[in-house]
């Protein structure tokens, strides 16, 4: 007994050394990532000349609305410890979809129900893949955001970038309108945050999902049915895609297919490691997500500013992400009893 | 009914699939089938899809695309991901262009700088997941960006200026155009690589490091391997491999097109996985990277020969990725499961009805108690006698399942000591007069244990047979011997199949697994003279020194086979329908034979010999401690003559003191009984048995 107890509270100890106790260490980096947001935004605000500017402040937001939104999606699955980079194809296919539908003579209803159809086959297709054929979730989703992005390319469109047609007006003001000088993508991203904050914290689901993220083996040996919670994380990121197109589109009139080329993808992976979401899952919410978007798109916004090339901008958040990958290799360390070999 | 099932099992090759899905390069097997298969598609369907003058050009591109494909072999196998191939590759096309344009450095320097930067290149990302141990496929993906940011922005600067020079670089253009022997200089390089790469990582220690690490990082960190150096290597060998890459394909095309390498990541890992390099890590061949270039080069060179659209050959591309990745991860979930119910294959085997064994059944083998009075030596001190012999100085050695030969020592056998320690578990037993002792060795072959008490390898190995699918030249339950007048050992081998923890699975597929082995000293040879004998165990040279006697244990059988004069090669079965099975077989003081039967036979099990198929069901669906099995838990000793009559039995029919029974042993008088479950070993006085007698042998090993 004695031998025992104090072999667990060595272990303890070195945990606590190399994990932090859990939460304690999410909520630091949330308070360090405040504080770099607010620092680089003062440091903005003082030196960069039209930054700290009504209208520059609007655009910083109006920007970052749609990058928030996939944060959140992202956050889901990423705290179930897995990864999703189809969803800038489940972004830019579904609603493209659904504009041509709409540009056809298709009902605004039946028009975006088939577009929920896609992302939720899209979420199903990944969710399958990864929790059942087991693939690793990196791999599937690179390899389903492919195949759906040339499905785009082949039989659905006739040009690379479908337009936003009238017959979808009714609806555009989820990208265009604005209530009290704040834009609606703001509002919906708001919107989006609070519903998957519900979700998270306040259901069952949502805490099957921490429950898996945090110990998958564990989770299922208490009942939980694993697979299906997998399914679900990537059924709901992609439908959280879909709507992140939709607002995408009404705002910029238009949805650009060659969208899957870029390497938006990385964009909203920073936000959620930024964030203090950790790769290796079971952590964060989405007050990291929020952070973290905050925190990029004041950077990117200020890098815009001083004119530097998109180019140079890829490689500064490219350095950007591998330090933010890094530092969440230290802080969050793969947990080596539950991590599974060959867990790329 | 029964002659069509006996014919099926006679000549429908079951065993053949189980053994060759055991084979290691079956899983290479299953990409050369797919790359016939792409071939004989687009053949049908493009009219000179391959021909004399494009397969140069194809050629060259599967070997540029190939030295990409090895790099990431090398790290798949390690078990990470490098997706930053593509990027590297452009920079590397960049740099070399630059090199041999605008710099004139000409070849050989421009090669190894190029080489030095992919290394470079490369080595960070070794850094960042070897050491920093970040994860390989969001590292991989990032310094993917970052490499290609960096190289769109010097694109912009020096492009103009590669374009406007032209080299004077003969060697760099012999490397990209030229042909050695009508074959592009490429392949040539690009073989030797290969050839370098399949040796270093089959044949060389730090190829099987790669491999350990990737098959379990925590085993080989455990067992003291370099693990973060060795991860760290690989990224920066697949940089420099993407690198080779590159410059053969500026040589061949000097073009720094801005989109050079662009989603090549996604083609060479499709070549890999598709090749059967696991996703993982732990498992890869060189082979399999060149079949799966070969099929991902071929694929993509015909879907663009059928005007396919970039985005028809993209989602065809990601769904054959997944789909190998899927297989792959299926198959090698379940492999080991598939293989084991595969392997076993029973046959059938109509056993003669049994001599009865009833105490008033008149029977020579009835039931009594004659083994009731045996002595015990060494209880519990010895675990798994299977044989026992002694000395000439009355001495008693058994083996032990520790791997161990204990020395019990005359006169009363109350001391005993490990007199050799062997390793393997020691089976049957000679001693030669000269206090040389021979000893077959289970899952280790014959080995000879010499008076200074040094153990040496006789044998280990015998002629490979040239149809077996399994490698048959491995000797695997080497089971007992005995020693010819001319010094030549025979020994038996009771099955080819099973390792000899296995032996209740060989039993279930009562087949002829086992042969009977020659070793000659003098010329030091092994040969295999007589083959397929139902699990072949003890073996006892006949009186005239030219023939032997050997006992068939699931067949429950002793024959005899002539290994030397006039009838040379002929084998007769001497009894076949014992009522247990036979094991060992031993020379009698009065020139006849002792057979141990270490079981006896149930009907349940004789019916089940005949129900082939039952038996493979079982082996099937239940776990194998369900399965049935041989009883070896009530055994006897029976004396035999050359000609197979029964002479005399000994039972312990109140199974108390010594029921089970592998060999037994007269020495001056006394018979010692060895059992493999046993802890013990028995002595019995013999009551009318020459008290002289030994059982040496003549040694001329």
């Amino acid at each position: 007994m004695q031998g025992s107890s104090i072999q667990t509270s060595h272990r303890s100890r070195a945990f606590g050394i190399f994990r932090g106790p859990g939460k304690a260490a999410g909520f630091d980096q949330l308070k360090i990532v405040s504080l770099l947001f607010v620092v680089i935004f003062v440091v903005y605000a003082l030196l960069l000349p039209g930054f700290f500017t009504v209208g520059n402040l609007l655009t910083l937001m109006r920007t970052v609305a749609v990058l928030g939104i996939l944060g959140l999606g992202m956050a889901i699955v990423v705290i179930g410890r897995g990864i999703d980079l189809s969803m800038i194809a489940s972004l830019a296919v579904p609603s493209a979809l659904v504009l041509m539908l709409a540009a056809s003579g298709y009902s605004v209803f039946v028009a975006i129900g088939l577009g929920i159809c896609m992302a939720i086959g899209i979420g199903i297709l990944n969710g399958i893949l990864v929790a059942y054929a087991e693939i690793p979730s990196l791999f599937t989703t690179l390899a389903v955001g492919i195949g759906i992005a040339g499905v785009g390319q082949i039989g659905l469109f006739d040009y690379e970038i479908v337009s936003w047609p009238p017959q979808l007006d009714v609806i555009a003001w989820i990208g265009r309108g604005s209530i009290a000088g704040l834009p609606y993508s703001v509002l919906a991203f708001l919107a989006t945050a609070i519903l998957v904050g519900i979700f998270l914290r306040g259901t069952r689901p949502g805490l099957f999902v921490y429950a898996s993220g945090d110990n998958p083996g564990a989770a299922r040996l208490t009942g939980i049915p694993l697979r299906p919670v997998m399914v679900m994380q990537y059924v709901m990121s992609s439908c959280i895609a879909f709507f992140a197109g939709l607002v995408l589109s009404a705002s910029s009139a238009s949805m650009d297919t060659r969208i899957f080329n870029l390497t938006w993808i990385y964009d909203v992976i920073l936000v959620v490691v930024l964030g203090g979401i950790g790769l290796s899952g079971g952590r964060g919410g989405v007050a990291n997500v929020i952070i973290g978007t905050l925190l990029i798109g004041t950077v990117m916004n200020g890098l815009t500013i001083m004119d530097v090339s998109f180019e140079m901008q890829n490689l500064v958040r490219g350095l950007v992400l591998l330090l933010a990958v890094l530092a969440d290799s230290l802080i969050n360390p793969r947990n080596e009893e539950t991590a599974q070999q060959g867990d790329i | 009914m029964n002659t069509l099932v006996k014919l099926r099992y006679r000549f429908w090759p079951d065993k053949i699939f189980g053994e060759l899905l055991q084979k290691s390069w079956m899983e290479t097997a299953v990409p050369l089938l797919v790359l016939l298969a792409v071939i004989a598609f687009f053949s049908a369907r493009i009219d000179t899809f391959i021909s004399i003058t494009s397969i140069s050009d194809l050629l060259r591109q599967a070997c540029e695309l190939g030295f990409v494909v090895l790099g990431m072999s090398i790290v798949l196998i390690v078990g990470g991901i490098d997706l930053s191939v593509g990027s590297i590759y452009a920079l590397s096309n960049l740099f070399a262009l630059y090199c041999i344009n605008v710099l004139g450095l000409g070849m050989p320097a421009t090669v190894v700088a190029t080489l030095v930067v992919g290394g470079l290149l490369g080595a960070v990302n070794g850094l960042l997941i070897g050491y920093f141990r970040m994860r390989a496929f969001l590292t991989t993906m990032v310094t993917l960006i970052v490499y290609k940011a960096a190289n769109d922005m010097l694109n912009a600067k020096v492009a103009v200026q590669i374009s406007a020079n032209f080299p004077d670089a003969p060697a760099w253009d012999y490397l990209g155009a030229g042909t050695l022997l009508n074959v592009p200089v490429i392949v040539w390089i690009f073989g030797l690589v290969a050839i370098g790469g399949h040796v270093f990582l089959t044949r060389l220690r730090a190829g099987w490091h790669v491999l350990a690490i990737g098959g379990n990082r925590r085993s080989a960190y455990n067992t003291g391997l370099p693990v973060k150096r060795v991860v760290a290597l690989s990224y920066a060998a697949s940089g420099m491999f993407a690198a080779a890459g590159a410059i053969f394909y500026a040589s061949r095309l000097a073009s720094p097109g801005a989109d050079t390498g662009k989603g090549l990541e996604i083609v060479v890992l499709t070549a890999a996985i598709l090749g059967g390099i696991r996703l993982g890590g732990g498992k890869g061949s060189v082979m399999k990277a060149l079949l799966g270039t070969l099929i991902v080069l071929l694929l993509t060179n015909g879907m663009l020969r059928m005007a396919m659209s970039a985005g028809a050959s993209r989602v065809i591309l990601a769904t054959i990725l997944l789909l190998a990745a899927l297989l792959d991860i299926r198959w090698f979930k379940n492999r080991h499961k598939a293989v084991q119910e595969l392997y076993v294959s029973p046959n059938y085997m109509e056993l003669p009805p049994p001599q009865p064994t009833a105490r008033d059944s008149g029977s020579p083998f009835a039931l009594n108690d004659k083994l009731r009075d045996v002595e015990t030596i060494g209880l519990g001190e010895v675990e798994a006698p299977e044989d026992v012999v002694l000395d000439s100085d009355n001495n008693l050695y058994c083996g032990n399942r520790h791997g161990d030969i204990v020395r019990f020592f005359a006169p009363d056998y109350k001391r005993h000591e490990v007199y050799a320690h062997i390793g393997g578990q020691p089976l049957g037993m000679a001693m030669c007069q000269d206090g040389t002792l021979l000893v077959c060795v289970g899952g280790m072959g014959l080995y000879r244990v010499n008076r200074d008490r040094s153990t040496e390898k006789v044998t280990d190995e015998t002629n490979r047979s040239l149809l077996s699918i399994i490698d048959d030249s491995r000797l695997r339950l080497a089971d007992d011997l005995d020693i010819a007048p001319d010094g030549r050992v025979f020994f038996s081998e009771a099955t080819v199949r099973y390792e000899m923890h296995e032996w209740p699975t060989d039993s279930l597929e009562a087949r002829g697994n086992g042969r009977i082995i020659c070793y000659d000293p003098k010329t030091r040879k092994t040969t295999t003279v007589l083959r397929k004998l139902v699990f072949p165990n003890g073996i006892v040279m006949a009186s005239d020194g030219q023939s032997l006697l050997f006992a068939e244990s699931w067949a429950c059988r002793i024959s005899r086979y002539w290994f030397d004069g006039p009838q040379k090669g002929k084998v007769e079965v001497v009894i076949n329908d014992l009522p247990g099975y036979p094991d060992n077989l031993n020379r009698a003081s009065d020139g006849n034979y002792w057979l141990a039967i270490m079981g006896v036979r149930s009907p349940v099990f004789d019916l089940a010999m005949k129900r082939p198929a039952f038996r493979r069901r079982m082996s099937k669906k239940l776990p194998g401690d369900e399965w049935l099995a041989p009883n070896l838990n009530t055994g006897c000793i029976v004396k035999i003559s050359e000609q197979g009559e029964v002479l005399d039995v000994l039972w312990d029919l109140g199974g108390e003191n010594h029921p089970m029974i592998t060999s037994m042993r007269e020495h001056r008088g006394y018979l010692y009984i060895g059992g493999i479950h046993n802890n013990r070993i028995g002595r019995l006085r013999l009551a009318d048995a020459d008290a002289e007698f030994v059982d040496l042998k003549v040694s001329h090993a």
